[in-house]
Order: structure tokens, then C-alpha cells, then sequence
């Protein structure tokens, strides 16, 4: 049994929020700066050209990459062999997040009740998902998670005759009709199985992986590459303007499903995308 | 294509020769609002009472910036999605709003009232959110303090980049730059 304790998740979580909005990774840059050398269209090369000048003055300047800096969604992988002590795990986060945000010059995005709308003063609470792993580490992985395109997400429970191309014309119908709206060109996620729940939390998940990176698994890689030449004749383009390139990547993850189901979710992330990840 | 330079708040003549697609820099004053505190607008217009802050002839940018660090105006200021405000629109275009500014489509209801009132839909780019707010020289709150990042700020902002999204003559440069490219 390994002890962490409460306080250096709250540390760990606080710096990865701050760098997560001022400095895009690797990645992404990468993903962008691939889109700006095959875009087509005149205004989307300039789209992208700024995007990555944007980057660069985030990084530079410190400024965050967006204005919205997202509902923070930890991603928890727990450790069976770990045990953490001198609290209770989620205001440990909560805490990391309040600080990231506050000490970080930040926006505070998250209202308390959705009905009623007051803003909590500092984006928590944070979104958290737990894994209980093997092993005697935590990894967090943190999604700063923008509204605008959340909000353009959807999910289908189609059935199991509508197949392969039944997943395929939703998951491009959804972006056709989201357009410019969520910031393209966009990171896709896609969930597919599991139940109504498991399958966006698979699209949201999804968004963790390295963009552009194709799943280990062959036919899902085939798919993704499918789904990504269907969105990219969609014309969309960079900021919505016109052009080839509406998304950067997709990422498909799978699950055992029903014999009677075939849920499929969609989560998109904008041109801002955020992820990061620390093992501790 | 080069940019047009213009200075707010715009003439009609300026929002005249604007077409979809015009790459356009303004610089002068601009007005952010968006979901809470056009709710609140529009009450009071429908109330009857008077706005805190005269918006007649004036651009309403749709941000909610990130807090400025010590020694900045202002943070992170890129544009939210315009369609949440498609609600409330039109009434303000009545009451004398000629510009907004933010990303994605408009509703029939709002590119109708953009023709109706000669006003004009700029769109930003939200991921350059970070240019943008160095284009922003001052920043003040003038109306709504409770609302936080939704406060009405008044900026004052030089060389902004924006493209013309609706015009008055009923261009939209979401349909005409899809249309292009589309397989």
C-alpha cells in the first residue's frame, strides 16, 4: 500500500489546469499545423495560420489559448494499492481546481444550479470520473472541457440494423448540422456500445487520446478514418468559413453492448482543445 | 484580401458596403453581453425601462473574457456562440444595436431583422481568444458587476479582427464558404 496524500492531487490538478490553458500540446500544434499545409481555402489557411499565432502568444504572453477555459473534467485513475490520506478525494480536486482557475486568471464558467444559474465564483465543482486500476499510482487526466461545442454533442440509441452506415450518417449528420458553431475544425469523439451513459462517457473519454493518434484496434482505425474523409467533404472548414479541413481528428471507442442496442455518442472539441495528463 | 479598417460605432454607410466574407479591423467601442445579461436587456426593453448603458447605434460583441492579470485591460476575450442569443436579438436591433459580433449561424428570425434594420453579424475566430484580447486597449464594467464574466464591459479596441457573417443584403459567408467546398 502506497500512501498519496489528498494535498499533492490538489497540487497536481492546480498546475495542470493553468498549463493546459496556455500552453497547447504538442499534439494539437502538430494537428494544426498539418491542417494549415493541406487547407485549401484562402480564409480557412488563415484561420488556422492564427490559430497557431494564438497558441504562440498564449504560451509566450500568458494569456489563455480561449476565453472559455471550460468545465475542468478530471478523468481518475486510481490505484487499487494506493491509499490517500488527510482527505476526502473529490475536495481535493475541487481544491486543485479552484486554485488552478483562481491563481491562474481563469474564467469561473460553472453556475450552481442549472435552473437558477448563480456562478459558483470559481469553476468547481469539477466533473470526476474514478477507475479503480491495478497498480499503486493516480493518473489524472484533465479535460478543459469549452460549452460551445459540448453543447453541440448528441447521442443516437440506434439499432443493431442500422449498422455500420447508420453510425456513420449520424456521427457526420451531427457535424453537418453543429456547422460552424462549435469552433471547427474540431476533435471528434465518438463512443459506440456500451449502454445510453456508457457510450458518451466513451466520446468524452475519447478526447484523451493523442489527437490524430488511430485506435490500436484495426477496425475501429478503419472507421475513424472513414468518418474523417465523410466530415472533411462537409466543407465546413476552419472557423466555419469554408473549407476542407473540418476536423482533425476522430477518435471511435468501443464497448460490449446489448443484443438489442447500438448506442453511439458523439462529444466534440473545438480548435482550443485542451487535455493533459499527470501521473503521481 | 485585404482587410477593411472601421471605425466604431459604424455608419450606415459602412454597414452598407459590407458584404459575407469582408475581412474587417475595428477599432473604437464595443459592448460585450451575452446569455444573462440579454436576458436581462431584453426584460427591461419589454418593461419599458431605461438600459444602463445606451446601445443605440452601437456593436454588442457576445464574450465573456477570462480576469485580466495585473497590469492587462482584460484577459482571454474570444467570441461565444451567437445562436444563444438568436432569442433576444432582434428586440435589440429594434431598440438600435447596428452590430454584434460572435461565431456561428443566426436564426431566420435575426438575419431577417439584420436586413430589416441595416445592421450587420460579424464572426470572430473563438480560438484566437487570446489576439483578441490584446487588441483590447481598456476595459471597464458599465452595467451588471453581479454577473461577473457575463458583466457588460465596454471596450475600447483597436484593429479587432472580424469577418462579415450576415450583411444587410442577406449574404451569409456560413453558407456561401460550405457551398464551396462541399463534396
Amino acid at each position: 500500500m502506497r500512501t498519496v496524500p489528498a494535498e499533492a492531487i490538489t497540487a497536481a490538478l492546480r498546475d495542470l489546469c493553468i498549463t493546459i490553458n496556455h500552453r497547447m500540446s504538442a499534439d494539437m500544434l502538430a494537428a494544426l499545423e498539418r491542417a494549415h499545409a493541406a487547407e485549401e481555402s484562402e480564409i480557412g489557411r488563415t484561420v488556422l495560420a492564427r490559430l497557431l499565432e494564438n497558441a504562440r502568444v498564449a504560451r509566450e504572453e500568458w494569456f489563455p489559448i480561449c476565453q472559455d477555459t471550460g468545465t475542468a473534467v478530471v478523468f481518475m485513475d486510481l490505484g487499487q494499492d494506493v491509499h490517500v490520506t488527510g482527505g476526502d478525494i473529490q475536495s481535493a480536486i475541487d481544491e486543485g481546481v479552484r486554485r488552478g482557475y483562481r491563481e491562474g486568471y481563469l474564467r469561473a464558467s460553472v453556475v450552481r444550479a442549472p435552473l437558477d444559474r448563480q456562478n459558483t465564483g470559481d469553476n468547481t465543482p469539477a466533473i470526476v470520473y474514478t477507475r479503480i486500476v491495478p497498480g499503486d499510482r493516480v493518473t489524472l487526466s484533465v479535460l478543459a472541457k469549452g460549452a460551445g461545442c459540448d453543447n453541440m454533442s448528441r447521442l443516437a440509441m440506434l439499432t443493431p440494423a442500422d449498422g455500420r452506415d447508420g453510425v456513420v450518417d449520424f456521427v457526420t449528420r451531427t457535424i453537418a448540422e453543429a456547422g460552424p458553431n462549435p469552433s471547427p475544425p474540431l476533435v471528434v469523439g465518438v463512443g459506440l456500445g456500451g449502454t445510453f451513459e456508457q457510450a458518451a462517457l466513451l466520446a468524452k473519454r475519447a478526447l484523451l487520446r493523442p489527437v490524430g493518434a488511430p485506435s490500436p484496434d484495426p477496425g475501429a482505425a478503419a472507421l475513424e478514418a472513414e468518418l474523417l474523409r465523410h466530415i472533411n467533404d462537409l466543407g465546413i472548414g476552419p472557423g466555419g468559413f469554408g473549407g476542407r479541413i473540418t476536423a482533425l481528428a476522430v477518435h471511435v471507442e468501443q464497448h460490449p453492448t446489448h443484443i438489442a442496442s447500438l448506442p453511439v455518442a458523439v462529444n466534440l472539441d473545438c480548435h482550443s482543445h485542451r487535455a493533459g495528463q499527470v501521473v503521481l | 484580401m485585404n482587410p477593411t479598417a472601421l471605425k466604431t460605432p459604424l455608419a450606415p454607410a459602412d454597414i452598407e458596403r459590407l458584404h459575407a466574407g469582408d475581412e474587417v479591423l475595428l477599432s473604437g467601442v464595443i459592448y460585450t453581453a451575452r446569455d444573462a445579461a440579454h436576458e436581462r436587456l431584453v426584460r427591461m426593453i419589454a418593461s419599458g425601462d431605461p438600459l444602463p448603458v445606451d446601445l443605440s447605434g452601437e456593436i454588442i460583441y457576445y464574450c465573456g473574457p477570462t480576469p485580466a492579470r495585473p497590469g492587462r485591460p482584460i484577459g482571454s476575450a474570444g467570441p461565444t456562440t451567437a445562436s444563444r442569443m438568436d432569442p433576444y436579438a432582434p428586440a435589440l436591433l429594434e431598440h438600435g444595436v447596428r452590430g454584434m459580433i460572435g461565431k456561428g449561424r443566426r436564426s431566420a428570425a435575426v438575419k431577417d431583422a439584420i436586413r430589416r434594420f441595416g445592421a450587420v453579424y460579424f464572426a470572430a475566430v473563438e480560438g484566437t481568444a487570446a489576439l483578441l484580447g490584446r487588441c483590447v486597449r481598456s476595459a471597464e464594467i458599465v452595467a451588471f458587476p453581479d454577473l461577473g464574466a457575463e458583466a457588460i464591459h465596454r471596450l475600447v479596441v483597436e484593429r479587432f479582427p472580424v469577418v462579415v457573417a450576415n450583411d444587410c443584403h442577406g449574404g451569409d459567408v456560413y453558407d456561401e464558404g460550405r457551398a464551396k467546398f462541399r463534396r
